[in-house]
């Protein structure tokens, strides 16, 4: 299995009024393709900066960050936003679903930008959401259904390009208990059926056992790095 | 991403918002109907008071006595009694002129049988139906021979024969009594409508301007020479002539004043014209600053809009939108938003400009050119005014956007 993401002594400095933060104060993280990852750490540890950097909606401070084997640290934002268009998936927290907008549409979205035909759009779109279990739902908006429902369109949206890394965000941080060990179980069949890449944003530790490797970040480095033995399904 | 991707992305973004979106185009949809409405009355009134004019007669010159001074008072227009027929057939002689004829007027009473009816007479020449360009409806018009020899004939115009013989008798043959003298009725006019300015044009009985002055004024003068110039280029240069030529006929030489005052109408028409041409600027101001205040009303929903959707487009770029092509998206949404605005809008002036002409039965036109321009126009409004919104959406930072609250 090739490297999907590679990162060198990854660096990130920002200022917030007068103060310099360093965020990430040299990360070395290898992730290869097929993995499921958990990053946690408390608030500040600097795991939300790392997952911008590595989802290309920032860019490092210093350091190197090779995406599926090329170097991806000194990209321009247009180019940033074709990878992420083409390689990367996103769920967030808040879903973050067009309001008004179907569920078929809001998975179509990514494939809007990417210059797919329609027709080809609405295959692929209603595809997805079979696959995430709700297929039924491809003409409801996001008002009509449950958080689980509409984090499992969030889902279905982030598959859409066939990306080589999804990328989610406390994605069950807005969540009963139930729709979030469903959501979770989606996300361990989507990684061991389809082989699908993911790291996972959390600092819940029983989100975090879903995954097989669990890296910790305090402080703007990485404390931790290991396997998970004991996955949860 | 495509034009149509983002025509469609645009599209459904505004019918996601119809009632805010409605409340937007209304300040375009309002000002682009002032501009039809405005544009279609101002040509209408043009168009109006040129036929009115040319109702008038074509290249027509009216002669008219001036002012005198008696007594050290200034009698006004018309308060020389100095214009004779002779004058007529002196101007008629000048070069560039087509036909002259006299006009004595007289209100009085008209009978026949026991009908009766308040009219106008008019004493004119057999070159009056000429220089007015006014047919014939029936009979014959007044002949050289009549006005020679002072006949007692008429030619009714079509209200008066509406009033003498209510009963649709045909008037010619029949006798009407002007000021006691019996006139045999020889020919009706057609009938030519209100005057530009309200008048009923066709209440009026036409005679020999010499019956008129021998029975009806008594006086040698008459009231006015209508001078017909050959060609509508000739009418200043006739203009002059007669000038001229009245005032050697007159013995008036400067310091005095003209007896007389020479006016054409063509002057008359561009000075309503001009008058035209100031309302329709004012008027085109007014639609042009309430074009500029939808505009400014897009900028401000689009800048709330961009506000309000922070965190989609925090997403859309996430899932790969370019600052390129948010930019495109919110641009293609202001310019939607005020092209159907000017699209509603020329519906909207269409309907209004219609109401006017039913009101006011002037022959309106919508120029074709101007509704291109009103549509050209407003999609300019939606890019002028939507440039800065679209542009604050596209630099937005997708981290930032993404957290916005």
């Amino acid at each position: 299995m090739g490297a999907v993401v590679e990162v060198a002594d990854l660096r990130k400095e920002y200022s917030l009024g007068n103060e310099r933060v360093q965020a990430l104060r040299g990360v070395d993280l290898r992730l290869d393709a097929g993995e499921f990852v958990a990053v946690m750490g408390p608030s500040g540890s600097g795991k939300s900066t790392f997952m911008h950097v590595v989802g290309l909606l920032d860019t490092p401070s210093a350091g190197t960050y090779r995406f599926e084997g090329t170097d991806v640290s000194g990209l321009g934002a247009d180019e940033r936003a074709d990878i992420r268009g083409s390689r990367l998936g996103f769920v967030f927290q808040a879903y973050n679903l067009l309001p008004r907008t179907t569920a078929l549409a809001n998975v179509e979205l990514p494939m809007v930008y990417a210059g797919v035909a329609e027709a080809d759009r609405r295959r692929i779109a209603g595809d997805k959401l079979e696959m995430v279990g709700i297929a039924h739902l491809a003409k409801h908006h996001p008002n009509q259904m449950s958080g689980g429902q509409q984090q499992r369109v969030a889902i279905a949206r982030s598959l859409v390009n066939d990306p080589g890394l999804i990328l989610a965000d406390e994605p069950t941080g807005a969540l009963d208990t139930k729709s979030s060990q469903d959501v979770m179980r989606l996300f361990t069949r989507l990684n061991a059926e389809q082989g699908i890449t993911i790291m996972l944003v959390t600092h819940e530790p029983e989100v975090a056992a879903y995954a097989r490797r669990i890296v910790t970040f305090r402080d703007g480095s990485i404390t931790s790095d290991v396997v998970n033995e004991r996955q949860a399904a | 991403m495509s034009l149509k991707a983002t025509l469609a992305v645009a599209l459904a973004a505004l019918v996601r918002n119809k009632a805010r979106s409605l409340l937007t185009m209304l300040g375009i949809v309002i000002g682009v109907a002032a501009v039809i409405v405005t544009v279609a009355i101002g040509v209408g009134a043009r168009t109006s008071v040129q036929q009115s004019i040319n109702s008038l007669g074509s290249n027509l010159i009216v002669v008219q006595p001036g002012s005198v001074t008696q007594s050290g008072a200034k009698t006004g227009f018309g308060g020389a009694s100095t214009l004779t027929p002779d004058d007529g057939l002196a101007i008629v002689k000048l070069p560039g002129v087509a036909a002259v004829s006299p006009m004595v007027s007289v209100r009085t009473q008209v009978v026949a049988g026991s009908n009766n009816w308040q009219t106008t007479i008019g004493g004119v020449a057999p070159s009056y139906t000429f220089i007015r360009s006014w047919p014939l409806a029936a009979g014959r018009f007044i002949s050289e021979g009549d006005v020679g020899s002072a006949a007692k004939v008429a030619v009714l115009g079509q209200t008066v024969v509406g009033q003498l013989f209510p009963d649709g008798s045909s008037p010619l043959g029949q006798t009407v009594i002007v000021k006691g003298a019996p006139f045999t009725v020889v020919g009706t006019l057609a009938a030519l409508g209100q005057s530009g300015l309200g008048q009923d044009q066709d209440d009026t009985v036409l005679i020999p301007y010499t019956s008129a002055m021998e029975r009806l004024t008594g006086l040698t003068t008459v009231n006015s020479l209508m001078v017909s110039a050959a060609s509508a280029t000739q009418i200043d240069g006739v203009q002059q002539s007669v000038t001229q030529l009245l005032e050697q006929r007159h013995r008036i030489v400067p310091p005095a004043t003209d007896d007389f005052q020479v006016r054409n109408l063509q002057s008359i028409a561009q000075a309503a014209s001009q008058t035209g041409t100031v309302m329709e600027l004012l008027l085109a101001g007014v639609a042009a600053v309430s074009l500029i205040v939808g505009g400014i009303g897009i900028m401000n929903i689009m800048l709330v809009s961009v506000t309000e959707r922070t965190r989609e487009i925090g997403l859309r770029m996430s899932v790969g939108a370019r600052g390129a092509s948010i930019l495109r998206q919110f641009l293609a949404e202001s310019i939607v938003l005020s092209t159907i605005g000017g699209i509603l809008g020329i519906v909207a002036g269409a309907a209004g400009t219609l109401a006017v002409a039913m009101f006011t039965h002037w022959p309106m036109t919508i120029p074709p050119q101007w509704i291109f321009a009103s549509v050209a126009f407003s999609a300019m409004v939606g890019i002028f005014f939507g440039y800065y919104p679209a542009r604050q959406a596209a630099q937005l930072n997708p981290i930032e956007a993404l957290r916005f609250e």
